[in-house]
């Protein structure tokens, strides 16, 4: 009898873990757009849904905003483009699923996607098993040089590298490191710190703290202590709420302590709160501000498709010009073929908001404008210095000497 | 010296905010033995109350930008209790009493709950939410040229404070939280006794409910407001109590101040991943060696 009620009590747990994991699974499922004879298929791969689903969604608005805009002049080879949307659910093995169903299942011709370097690495090997092809749209650590992936965000010396830069030219040499605990933030302080150390500048302090936590009083004790000139943070998604909010609690404000932001674009403004970040700093390659006739252009198509609320931010913009060069090195390939692409990408450009973007045929990143920028009062971003042209991708900071150290790709720097 | 004072604040300032998140799970988990893993969503919604009054009640209530922006806050803190308990009664009366006794199927149906609560904040909009703080909270108290206490801090110390000496008034003082009491220690007995033990249940799991919201209504001072702020402290939560002992509330405080205090002096000699880990280190050694908490209850079983 006490065994049964044991079992029966089991049985009811083990349904009910199963009808939950039936439940979350079949939300997942695929948006497909059904399709039109004679189309190429083009997989989009961000979380829609979780935590990352606040910034992912929309890079996946501006690449399907491409995607239509490509398929209006006519499309690819004389074919539309067939997005079909995938839900990443802020989960690194659910990438790594979809991943898989799209390039096996749906045969994809490219995928667009992907925002954190957990889930570029978590596809990275699906792709280059199966010999995919992924276009990765947002500012990432470096030293990584997938063969089947386009890097269209920043690398480190076009973000971080010149950033450190900016502040030593503006006499900000004591450094307090601040990021959340995970790759990107711990790897981009590894250069951070070497750099410093060879600018002349010196690093006062590094802290990290759980992904997502809210909780910064000791660490505001220890910057209290440290007194740096300025604080470069590499915080990323909710703790930057909690950090700027408690950052103007315990009395500073951008002149008496500037921050240097390098996750935080006009989206995230609006949901830390522009009263928190006006005067702060960013780096980046693009804003919303940014003067070309490309992006006053781009930003109006956006904002008449999607609402007049809506902002345009850093990752969007390169996930949008990262389908223009993947359509042009597929019209000078004449295929859609993995290897032809790859083949004829090198030097492709593109006139984008940003300014000019052309491919790095050497290590499939992008050659862009670096921009400083200070957050205005309307939650905007202006730009207080830039590059006078696009720099040339450098993943592995081989053109550094300082960066001696840092690990380097195999078979050494050219 | 500073900085000593400054970090016994710092900890006293987490345990009470951990204390906020605790009480209500003190309440449902300590006194009910229900494990109750929609309570971090209980905090979520009283954040969420809190961000539409401001978002939609605040102008009628004050007339757009007037001076009482403070009394709007205030006022949104009761509602938030009172919101966050009525949503706590209805889910006890249509869900949690067919599971008493029965502490893992309670843990399931609530977790389930919980994930219902945040699709349905997700739903209506994913992203985080902003709420302004008051202006007479925004600041710091220097009470020394380099000892900055900010003003939200020193509020919600105040606020736990308040929560406590309330409930005590409420459990020792009125004739409902003696009939709580009653029911919490001996159940049977009070219901012979004529102790309407149903309604004590629904009244005690509204209460835990709303205490929730009173949590949420104060980490929207601090932090971000969105689908996923219970999950960041209901683990918290949860070690309080334990920590604390099951069932006692002088222990549930105990253990908040001294995680708090702990943490902020850990995190201050080693890092912030670090000192955590350590806390969580020291608990489970002090419940190896005192299974039952801080504060045992005695019990006659």
């Amino acid at each position: 009898m006490k065994l049964q009620a044991r079992l029966t009590q089991a049985t009811r747990i083990v349904f009910a873990l199963l009808f939950m994991m039936a439940v979350s699974m079949s939300s997942l499922s695929a948006i497909t757009i059904t399709a039109q004879e004679e189309t190429i298929k083009v997989g989009i791969l961000h979380s829609l849904s979780g935590t990352m689903s606040i910034s992912e969604v929309t890079v996946k608005d501006s690449t399907l905003m491409a995607i239509e805009e490509i398929n209006a002049k006519g499309g690819v080879l004389g074919k539309k483009l067939e997005p079909i949307i995938e839900d990443g659910a802020s989960n690194w093995d659910i990438f790594n699923e979809k991943a898989k169903k799209l390039l096996l299942q749906d045969k994809v011709a490219v995928v667009f996607g992907c925002w954190t370097s957990a889930s570029r690495k978590a596809v990275k090997s699906t792709f280059e098993d199966n010999n995919g092809l992924l276009f990765y749209p947002v500012q990432y650590e470096g030293l990584e040089q997938s063969p089947n992936i386009f890097y269209t965000g920043a690398t480190t010396n076009q973000q971080i590298v010149p950033a450190v830069e900016y502040l030593i030219k503006e006499g900000k040499k004591k450094v307090f490191l601040l990021g959340s605990d995970y790759v990107f933030p711990r790897t981009s302080n590894t250069i951070i710190k070497e750099q410093l150390k060879a600018l002349g500048g010196e690093t006062v302090g590094e802290e990290y703290v759980p992904l997502g936590g809210t909780e910064f009083s000791t660490i505001l004790a220890k910057i209290r202590e440290a007194k740096p000139d300025v604080i470069f943070n590499t915080l990323n998604g909710d703790s930057n709420v909690a950090f700027f909010k408690q950052f103007t609690d315990a009395g500073y404000t951008a002149e008496s302590l500037p921050t240097l932001s390098v996750s935080i674009a006009e989206e995230e403004v609006a949901s830390i709160g522009v009263e928190y970040l006006e005067g702060h700093l960013v780096a980046w390659n693009y804003y919303q501000t940014v003067d070309t006739p490309e992006n006053t252009t781009f930003v109006a198509a956006f904002k008449a498709k999607y609402g007049e609320n809506r902002v345009t931010s850093d990752p969007m913009e390169a996930g949008y010009f990262g389908v223009y060069l993947w359509a042009a090195a597929v019209e000078k390939a004449g295929s859609v073929e993995v290897d032809a692409v790859k083949a004829a990408a090198g030097g492709i450009t593109f006139a984008a908001p940003e300014g000019t973007v052309t491919i790095d045929g050497d290590n499939q990143h992008t050659y862009k404008t670096v921009r400083i920028g200070i957050v205005r009062e309307d939650g905007l971003i202006d730009t207080v210095w830039a590059t006078e042209a696009p720099v040339k991708p450098d993943p592995y900071l081989c053109t550094y000497e300082w960066a001696a150290a840092l690990p380097k790709p195999e078979g050494g720097c050219k | 010296m500073e900085s000593l004072a400054l970090q016994i604040f710092n900890g006293l300032s987490t345990g009470s905010i951990l204390l906020l998140a605790a009480l209500g799970l003190a309440f449902s988990f300590g006194l009910m033995k229900v494990i109750n893993m929609a309570h971090g969503e209980f905090i979520m919604i009283g954040a969420y109350v809190t961000y539409f009054f401001q978002a939609f009640l605040a102008v009628p209530l004050r007339g757009a930008q007037g001076p009482k922006e403070g009394l709007v806050f205030l006022l949104s803190i009761g509602a938030a209790f009172l919101i966050t308990g009525l949503v706590g009664f209805l889910l006890e009366m249509t869900l949690i009493r067919r599971l008493y006794g029965r502490p893992l199927d309670t843990l399931l149906a609530t977790w389930g709950v919980g994930l219902i609560l945040q699709q349905l904040a997700r739903s209506y909009d994913s992203r985080n939410l902003p709420v302004t703080s008051p202006k007479w909270l925004v600041g710091a108290w220097m009470a020394t040229p380099d000892l900055a206490l900010p003003y939200k801090r020193l509020f919600i110390i105040a606020l736990a404070v308040i929560c406590v000496v309330l409930i005590y008034l409420f459990l020792y003082r009125t004739r409902n939280g003696r009939r709580i009491r009653a029911a919490m220690q001996g159940r049977e007995m009070a219901s012979c006794l004529g102790v309407a033990t149903r309604r004590v249940d629904a009244l005690t799991f509204a209460l835990g409910a709303g205490l929730a919201g009173v949590a949420g209504s104060a980490l929207t001072l601090i932090g971000q407001i969105g689908p996923q702020l219970g999950t960041t402290y209901i683990v918290d939560a949860f070690m309080v109590v334990v920590l604390g002992g099951v069932g006692s509330l002088p222990g549930t405080i105990l253990a908040s101040v001294l995680i708090g205090v702990f943490n902020s002096f850990l995190e201050m000699s080693t890092t912030a991943t670090l000192g955590k880990v350590l806390v969580f280190v020291l608990i489970i050694a002090f419940l190896q060696w005192k299974p039952q908490g801080l504060v045992a209850l005695r019990t006659r079983s």
